[in-house]
């Protein structure tokens, strides 16, 4: 027979203590994390699902139906050239996201690293390499962007790197300051006492204390990366044309402003702020539960 | 404080050098040769050649710099490729423009958002708060761009109250002074919102933080009024961080300075910059750059002196 108290204990569903349970829980605690995350999955099925089931190829020119406001055929209506605009707002999303997406992991990596190295180096390596930091974050990044983007004509694969060129400044930053508290603690001296090697204790020693802080740092620099191409396109540079894309479609609308074509005007728009808003609360959510001091 | 403040400056030093080196590195790593875009259809091997030494092309790397550098600390920027006018009286036409959108949008940016973050802070948590911050998070989140189109279409279009861009009327030969501040009022006020949103947020915080230590509820139960206490007392110490934050957010805000002229049509230093990028005036490029970077740098330092200045509790040492 037995014991009624233990069969109890074993029937109660298993609580995840784990660390990695208790982020995920702290993590889905705010109502504006879910709806962060939700918007962040429309804009994803949006552009990546929607060209699947919305069959219409945004590049195609209908001189006849020029500036249309919504009906039927043309659910959100078209731009200067006819073209669907509905169709244009879906593939304008993909290189946004992909590029956001893969500029901030390429700023958190190389971020990371330089900030680590910089970090466990100490003295006057550190002071040299921060103040490389500091000096390139002196400069408005929108200027060395618009630069870069104007000289290079880039597709997409070099748009990353080049958005990641300014993005990774602030995470070296972070990381550098995590490193140099992580370093004095005491099971750090312990493992160098042991025999660990540099890279080893980099690995296993310094890497899972500061993720969370890299995590935080690479959500929020998503959105960065989002409105910087955003900014670009708007201002006639960004990935060349035709491809669509938010920016340069409001671009395009800002010439047509007196014709009150708000169908152009806003859902670009409006796709920007969510992916922002959306990028920024799930940022939140993760701080919260990585417990950060980020802002 | 002398030492500090002296110390400080020469620490600026190697940055303000460093700001100038990489902004020159930056220039030169890029593809594509300013001589053979100046000749176009005139190239020949002969004219190339001729036009990289009269602009010092032909010299090694670590000359051409050297050269610039020593030129530009004797305020001469060499002369535009595109516009046959030397870079520093480009600059110095474009520059009052950005300087007046800039400094008018920081101060009423301030001005709202230690306005709006101290009354939040005083209604924490109540309906007022809640709606507040999701308004100002919609501006923090809203791409500058989006908002000025926002703005034109409200204020120019729709109601027609203001411009929708330039700097005066043109068809007027002799613009009097409110001409220009007519033609200011919506850029101003679509760099000022982007930037109040974030601040107004710090302002809340820290406001709340003040509103809770011992030497405000002395102050109440000296009977002092609550605006007395909010204002004058807690006022204070909440704008300390203000002001560091000041200097972080300059770059961001000469960013959102090229966003505004650019659609406002307003010819200041992001406009002139965003033309020599597509025309590669690597001169004015160069220019443009190292000034903002060196203004960054400076404002940085300012903002510390300042710090070090109004509080009291920092050591010098």
């Amino acid at each position: 027979m037995q014991n009624p108290i233990v069969a109890e204990i074993e029937a109660a569903p298993a609580e995840d203590f784990s660390y990695q349970g208790r982020i995920w829980r702290r993590f889905w605690r705010s109502p504006l994390t879910i709806a962060g995350v939700a918007g962040l999955l429309f804009l994803v099925l949006f552009s990546f699902v929607g060209p699947l089931i919305y069959r219409v190829n945004p590049l195609t020119i209908n001189l006849l139906h020029i500036l249309q406001p919504p009906d039927a055929q043309f659910p959100l209506g078209t731009d200067d050239l006819g073209r669907n605009e509905l169709a244009r707002l879906m593939v304008g999303g993909q290189a946004s996201l992909i590029v956001g997406f893969a500029s901030a992991f390429v700023s958190m990596v190389f971020g990371t690293l330089y900030g680590m190295v910089a970090g466990l180096a100490g003295g006057w390596v550190d002071t040299v390499m921060m103040r490389v930091v500091d000096i390139i974050l002196s400069i408005p990044a929108l200027f060395i962007l618009l630069f870069l983007d104007a000289v290079f004509k880039p597709n997409v694969a070099l748009m990353v790197v080049i958005l990641a060129s300014t993005a990774w400044l602030g995470v070296a930053r972070l990381v550098r300051a995590e490193v140099l508290t992580i370093k004095t603690r005491t099971y750090v001296e312990a493992a160098r006492a042991l025999g660990a090697s540099q890279a080893r204790i980099m690995r296993y020693y310094l890497f899972p204390n500061y993720l969370g802080t890299v995590l935080v740092a690479g959500t929020f620099s998503v959105a960065d990366s989002i409105l910087a191409i955003a900014t670009l396109s708007f201002l006639g540079l960004g990935l060349p044309p035709p491809a669509p894309n938010w920016g340069s479609d409001l671009a395009t609308a800002m010439n047509y402003m007196y014709q009150n074509a708000w169908w152009i005007i806003y859902p670009p728009g409006l796709a920007i702020l969510l992916a922002e808003l959306s990028i920024n609360f799930v940022g939140d959510g993760l701080r919260q539960a990585f417990d950060t001091r980020l802002s | 404080m002398g030492r500090y403040i002296i110390r400080r400056i020469l620490e600026a030093i190697p940055s303000l050098l460093g700001v100038t080196l990489i902004s020159f590195i930056l220039l030169h790593i890029v593809p594509g040769n300013p001589v053979r875009l100046l000749l176009g259809n005139h190239w020949t091997p002969y004219r190339a050649r001729i036009l990289a030494r009269n602009l010092g092309l032909n010299k090694p790397l670590y000359m051409q710099y050297l050269i610039w550098l020593w030129k530009a600390l004797h305020g001469n920027f060499q002369y535009s490729y595109v516009y046959d006018q030397p870079v520093t009286s480009l600059i110095l036409q474009a520059l009052p423009h950005t300087l007046e959108l800039v400094v008018l949008a920081v101060m009423l940016a301030h001005l709202t958002a230690v306005l709006i973050g101290t009354v939040q802070a005083y209604y924490a948590n109540s309906v007022f708060d809640q709606v507040v911050t999701v308004i100002l998070y919609f501006f923090y989140a809203m791409p500058t761009f989006w908002l000025g189109i926002l703005v034109i279409e409200l204020f120019a279009i729709h109601l027609g109250w203001f411009p929708a861009g330039g700097i005066t009327n043109p068809d007027n030969p002799n613009p009097n002074f409110w001409s220009y501040v007519y033609h200011l009022v919506l850029p101003v006020l679509t760099l000022m919102i982007t930037s109040m949103a974030g601040w107004a947020r710090y302002m809340r915080s820290s406001m709340r933080e003040t509103l809770v230590q011992d030497y405000i509820r002395t102050a109440r139960s000296k009977g002092a009024g609550e605006f007395r206490v909010l204002f004058v007392h807690a006022l204070r110490n909440s704008v300390l961080p203000l002001i560091t934050l000041f200097g972080l957010s300059l770059p961001a805000l000469f960013g959102g300075a090229l966003v505004v002229e650019e659609i406002f049509n307003y010819p200041g230093m992001g406009l002139l910059y965003w033309d020599a990028a597509n025309a590669r005036d690597y001169p004015v490029l160069l220019a443009i750059i190292v000034f903002l970077g060196v203004v960054t740098i400076l404002g940085n330092l300012i903002a510390d002196l300042l710090y070090a200045l109004v509080d009291p509790r920092i050591s010098y040492n």
